[in-house]
């Protein structure tokens, strides 16, 4: 039965994600059109909704061109490896709170964050190997930018998270949610530390509890390490037109390109699951009876619709922002994130540390 | 030489007021009026004098203004026009007034709407006309001959109308 249950869990967010991916596409080309007083694409299908179903055909339909200098094994190994991971990350994120008696998370674990960190490194191997395996000189230098950026910024972004973690670590936090019993001892039952769904519970009772007003400083390394992760302007240096081609998928045509694309969008989505997740309360909203989890079958949707409400947001802004600023120069971005990010998250964590010290009463 | 650099303030270092900034003329430009025309539904009005697709033009009396003196043929820098004069056998619809060409061929593949048949036209039988998206589906189709230039030229009015009075008198002097 727990089985049944996480595999139509599993394809349920999988169907929805990628659906969204190729929505994405579509409204990044539509959105940077409005920014730029143009239209974008409107004319398949009523307001261009039919477009990623042509775009997806066009890339099945595409010659899939393999050139006959590359290493073949990883050429064709590292899409699947880049997309992967932008997929799992999503197992361990609560998209809702209760649908009947299933849980909206297809594994609460409780190492989740590690894990997210862990699987969210692992993209990166495909973009290596994929700039390695191409054999030339561009997407090589696309992959190694990648990688550096990539392992700078994962740094930043797991030392601002830290704190957080230190705040949900209090002692009596299901004690204030209504104790024992109630619908939230169930939704974090079996759950310690690390787990995300004590950081929805956290943030849940009401709008100041939101990380993002409790820890600015956090979330903004976190959003610009986001950024930087998933390739975004404006660190998209890996893939940087004017100087590398098109990075590390330069040799990649067809549907093994449109991965490397789709995982992109893949990945982009994922960071702004995390970022609602650990800053904006999650499923949660803290009135109109949202801040609990849900006990009918309509509330648990109404859930699972305000994280895809919360997620879309996030996603418009980083559209938005990449259609505003210019890309970074490589040094720059080096420096923003081993400068400036690093000493400012280890900052934050001591100054967290010292305010919930000096808030437990100064004892040990 | 050594570059002035400017100090930067505080807020300028921290970087931030200038996303925002950036962010809020985006933001504006999102839901400006959008420039794009949507093509086959809208057209572009061309503005006046715009040099398009050379008609050949009538009278005000249906009179086919050409009269087939193949200046503009000869002036063609591409070579676009090609004319059949009519020969030596009179019009008894006009009357021995002038000849107007058998056949007027224009390539629409080969102009280049320079403009010099329309200067060149002793009659101002010739405009070049506001069309600038001439399709077909095969050369021959883009050859346009005399009955498709007159139609797609249309009227122009003739203020002197020279050969009306010549027609009259010719009528007169029982040669027409
Ligand atoms: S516009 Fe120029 S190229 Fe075109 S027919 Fe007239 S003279 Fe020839
Ligand atoms: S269009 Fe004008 S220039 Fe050309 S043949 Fe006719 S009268 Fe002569």
């Amino acid at each position: 039965m727990d089985l049944v249950s996480t595999m139509v869990k599993i394809s349920g967010v999988v169907g929805v994600l990628l659906l969204v991916v190729a929505y994405m596409v579509l409204a990044e080309r539509r959105i940077s059109a409005w920014a730029q007083d143009r239209m974008g694409p409107n004319r398949v299908g009523p307001w261009g909704l039919i477009q990623p179903i042509a775009d997806g055909l066009k890339f099945l339909l595409k010659e899939d061109f393999t050139p006959n200098y590359v290493k073949q094994p990883f050429f064709w190994i590292a899409p699947a490896i880049t997309i992967v991971p932008a997929l799992m990350v999503f197992a361990v994120l609560p998209f809702g709170s209760f649908l009947g008696s299933q849980k909206m998370v297809i594994a609460d674990l409780n190492i989740g964050v590690l894990y997210t960190f862990g699987i969210v490194s692992l993209g990166v191997y495909g973009i290596v190997l994929a700039g390695y395996a191409a054999n030339s000189k561009y997407p090589f230098l696309g992959g190694i930018r990648s990688s550096a950026q990539i392992i700078s910024y994962e740094i930043a972004m797991g030392m601002s998270v830290v704190p957080i973690f230190m705040l949900i670590g209090e002692p009596g936090l299901l004690k204030s949610l209504g104790g024992e019993g109630g619908a939230w001892a169930k939704f974090l039952a079996g759950t310690e530390g690390l787990n995300f769904s004590r950081v929805v519970a956290y943030q849940a009772e009401s709008l100041f509890n939101w990380l993002i007003f409790k820890q600015p400083l956090a979330f903004l390394i976190f959003l610009v390490a986001a950024f930087a992760e998933t390739n975004r302007l404006p660190f998209d240096l890996p893939e940087a037109e004017t100087e590398l081609v098109a990075g590390y998928h330069t040799e990649y045509s067809s549907m093994k390109f449109a991965l490397f694309f789709l995982a992109e969008y893949a990945n982009m989505i994922a960071a702004s699951g995390l970022l609602v997740t650990l800053f904006l309360g999650g499923w949660s909203l803290p009135f109109l009876g949202l801040d609990d989890p849900a006990t009918s079958v309509l509330g648990g949707v109404l859930h699972i619709l305000i994280f895809m409400a919360k997620v879309f947001a996030v996603m418009f802004l980083f559209i938005w922002v990449r259609w505003t600023l210019p890309r970074f120069r490589y040094d720059q971005l080096m420096q923003l994130g081993w400068k400036r990010f690093v000493p400012l998250a280890l900052a934050n964590i001591v100054i967290t540390a010292f305010v919930l010290w000096t808030v437990a009463g100064g004892q040990a | 030489m050594k570059v002035q650099r400017k100090t930067l303030s505080l807020a300028e270092k921290l970087y931030l007021p200038a996303i925002f900034k950036g962010l809020k003329i985006t933001l504006r430009h999102m839901f400006k009026k959008k420039a794009t025309m949507q093509y086959p539904e809208e057209h572009w009005v061309v503005p006046e004098g715009y040099r398009g697709a050379p008609y050949l033009v009538r009278d005000q009396h249906g009179r086919t203004k050409c009269v087939s003196c193949q200046l503009c043929e000869f002036v063609c820098p591409p070579k676009a026009i090609k004319i059949t004069p009519p020969g030596p056998q009179v019009n008894p619809n006009v009357g021995n007034v002038e000849k107007e060409p058998k056949e007027f061929e224009i390539d629409m593949l080969r102009c280049i709407f320079c403009g010099y048949c329309q200067e060149v036209c002793p009659e101002e039988a010739i405009f070049l006309m506001q069309d600038y998206s001439l399709t077909g589906e095969s050369r021959k189709e883009m050859v346009y001959d005399k009955e498709k230039l007159l139609a797609l030229g249309g009227v122009h009015n003739d203020p002197i109308e020279k050969w009306k009075r010549k027609e009259m008198e010719a009528r007169e002097q029982g040669v027409g």
